[in-house]
């Protein structure tokens, strides 16, 4: 019991460890039944991300479906290149040229939701701020030395970082407190939230696109599941009533 | 009309006879209970890992440019590809969380004991090719975690002295985890393991048959026959026990559903979050750590300094339990009439397997990696004291007939 007591205790910190970085992240509260949103991020991932990022593992068509969006209108807004509808999102640049150029292939951001969670790309899109010692300027809270331009500072502005000094074993260490408000962009500091939640909510919904349809039909199933197992559990009393 | 058709079939084949052995006049004990469910559940589960799996086969692509896109093409663009791809992920682990429970149930009352020692032989084999099956199924999805797992794990082999490199090369088939690997996995787990599990299977549930079902009071039912030969504590297992299973899936499902429809990725246990990222050999991910059921093994690997004896401990921790019948020389079964210090066992048993399962999906440290050796201690402590007290162990009367 002693030896039980001691190992749960001893686990406590080794939860938050487990993360992987403790930099605290904003929740995106994304709402994946607000299509409006998602096609306001589809528009503003086109537009400012899926130049460099692909996203293809899903179709044009297929987002145009989910997203109620016309193929007409899917054709003229929101697709860039000359490819069919039906076809996979690709991007606009060759991946040796893009690695020539950023020192690594940008990822493909389909699933990018699954890998890192809603909260961190939300926050990732927030956390951008001045760093002259980079190479394009800006350096990120949730991705140190991140290796991508602040694509959205037209519209954002750029934070100034805050420090704080810690001492972590004995060491003085300059570690990021927060960001100041961003300056000189072309939305307000709530507009420009709405806008990461709606790219965010647009890459939840790449990341899985059946997930709306799976949690509504799972309601239905666990209601027959419910019923069958009354069913079963009087079927089971009949026959076991001659036995006790 | 049946009956004759019925009578044609058994002068040919002994249909009916085969029938009545092994379902309709099969004597199985009145006192089943909740943790008796769990044998049929894994034939449950068995059967949809194979359905589902030959749906799945039928659109994903063994390559190593392909296997990652083909999951997408599955979960996106197939008919219901969505569910068959949950069903399958979410059933491998319900398959290990189902065959960890029915083996405790056979620890707690003794299942493994005379005359049963083949039967939980078999059962230990279908354990161990279980484990290659999922291990190499993982591979499968061509993600980060499958990658670099198969990777750390495979490259345990080379600790093995002498052989050692040659033998990882062997089962690669390469000098690092590549398409040659996936190749190879594929075949082994679609059609190799999955024979050798279905065979497994079969002869379990022939041996299960010939000795008779053991019971929550752990004595045979076999010693108190009526005139007619028939048990007085046994009930036909049909319908007595087929509708009580149905009962059982009709819980299990709840949980399964509710698992596969609302958090398909299991909290990160089950679908780990590295996994939605496309295999990269160029990029090591932070922490890797093996899918929730192989974590009691994989910690006790870790917490051994030397890679050799970590190897060796953690085989030592699966064949330990093969000689189990062995090991426990105590004459009573269950554990509701064993004593006090054998119940302690049991439960410090039970407790170690759960941190260690704990331990070894969180990155190390050092205080955890001391608790990871208290707990490996503990976990081979149950062995050794349950070797030494069970010959002389204090157990209380055991009843004549079945009591609940």
């Amino acid at each position: 019991m002693k030896k039980l007591l001691i190992a749960l205790v001893s686990l406590v910190p080794a939860l938050t460890f487990a993360a992987g970085s403790n930099v605290p992240l904003e929740s995106a509260n994304i709402d994946l039944h607000d299509k409006a949103s998602l096609e306001r991020g589809l528009d503003l991932f086109q537009k400012y991300c899926s130049g460099c990022h692909s996203t293809k593992y899903q179709r044009y068509s297929r987002v145009a479906e989910d997203l109620d969006i016309s193929i007409d209108d899917m054709k003229a807004k929101y697709k860039y290149n000359d490819s069919k509808v039906g076809s996979l999102m690709e991007n606009a640049i060759p991946a040796k040229d893009a690695a020539k150029w950023f020192g690594a292939t940008p990822p493909d951001l389909t699933l990018v939701a699954r890998v890192r969670g809603e909260d961190w790309v939300y926050s990732y899109l927030k956390g951008f701020y001045k760093d002259p010692s980079r190479p394009f300027g800006v350096n990120n809270r949730v991705f140190p030395s991140v290796g991508m331009p602040h694509v959205l500072e037209e519209l954002q502005g750029v934070s100034e970082p805050v420090f704080e000094t810690q001492q972590i074993d004995g060491v003085e260490v300059q570690t990021l407190k927060e960001l100041t408000p961003a300056t000189g962009g072309s939305m307000t500091a709530e507009e420009y939230d709405q806008a990461a939640k709606d790219i965010t909510g647009f890459l939840v919904y790449s990341a899985e696109p059946i997930r709306l349809e799976r949690e509504s039909t799972g309601v239905w199933v666990m209601g027959f599941l419910f019923i069958f197992f009354i069913v079963a559990y009087l079927l089971k009393k009949e026959y076991w009533r001659d036995v006790h | 009309m049946v009956k004759n058709i019925v009578s044609w079939i058994d002068e040919r084949i002994p249909m009916t006879a085969t029938y009545n052995r092994h379902v309709g006049k099969y004597a199985t004990p009145t006192n089943f209970n909740f943790w008796y469910f769990f044998g049929s559940l894994a034939m449950l589960v068995l059967v949809n890992q194979l359905l589902t799996g030959i749906w799945l086969t039928m659109n994903y692509v063994p390559t190593a440019e392909g296997a990652f896109a083909s999951i997408e093409y599955i979960m996106r663009d197939v008919e219901y590809g969505w569910l068959l791809r949950y069903m399958h992920s979410t059933g491998a682990s319900a398959f290990f969380v189902v065959i960890y429970l029915h083996m405790f149930r056979g620890l707690i009352y003794g299942s493994y004991q005379k005359p049963r020692e083949l039967l939980w032989l078999f059962g230990m084999l279908i354990f161990l090719v279980l484990m290659a099956e999922a291990f190499m199924g993982y591979l499968l999805p061509w993600g980060q975690m499958s990658y670099w797992g198969a990777q750390v794990i495979i490259s345990l082999f080379g600790a093995i002295p002498f052989i050692g490199d040659d033998l990882t090369l062997w089962i690669r088939g390469d000098f690092v985890v590549s398409g040659a690997t996936l190749n190879r996995f594929f075949a082994l787990h679609v059609i190799a393991l999955p024979l050798v599990l279905v065979v497994l299977v079969f002869l379990h549930l022939i041996a299960l048959h010939e000795v008779g079902s053991n019971n929550p009071d752990g004595i045979e039912i076999k010693q108190n026959k009526d005139e007619n030969g028939w048990p007085k504590d046994g009930i036909p297992f049909h319908p007595y026990y087929t509708v009580k299973d149905i009962l059982g899936v009709a819980g299990f499902l709840i949980v399964f559903c509710y698992v596969l429809f609302f958090m398909p990725e299991g909290g990160g246990y089950f679908l780990e979050k590295p996994n939605f990222e496309a295999a990269n050999p160029m990029k090591t991910p932070e922490h890797i750590a093996p899918v929730w059921y192989f974590t009691p093994f994989y910690a006790i690997l870790r917490a051994i300094p030397d890679k050799l004896a970590g190897v060796i401990g953690m085989g030592l921790a699966i064949a330990v339990l093969f000689v189990l019948p062995w090991l426990d020389r105590c004459k009573v079964k269950s554990i509701r009439y064993r004593s006090t210090v054998h119940k302690l066992n049991i439960t410090q048993f039970a407790v170690s397997f759960v941190v260690l399962g704990y331990l070894g999906a969180v990155a190390a440290t050092p205080v955890l990696t001391i608790v990871a050796r208290i707990f490996t201690v503990t976990y081979f402590g149950f062995f050794l004291f349950l070797f030494i007290y069970s010959k002389n162990e204090k157990t209380k009367p055991v009843p004549e007939r079945l009591t609940h």
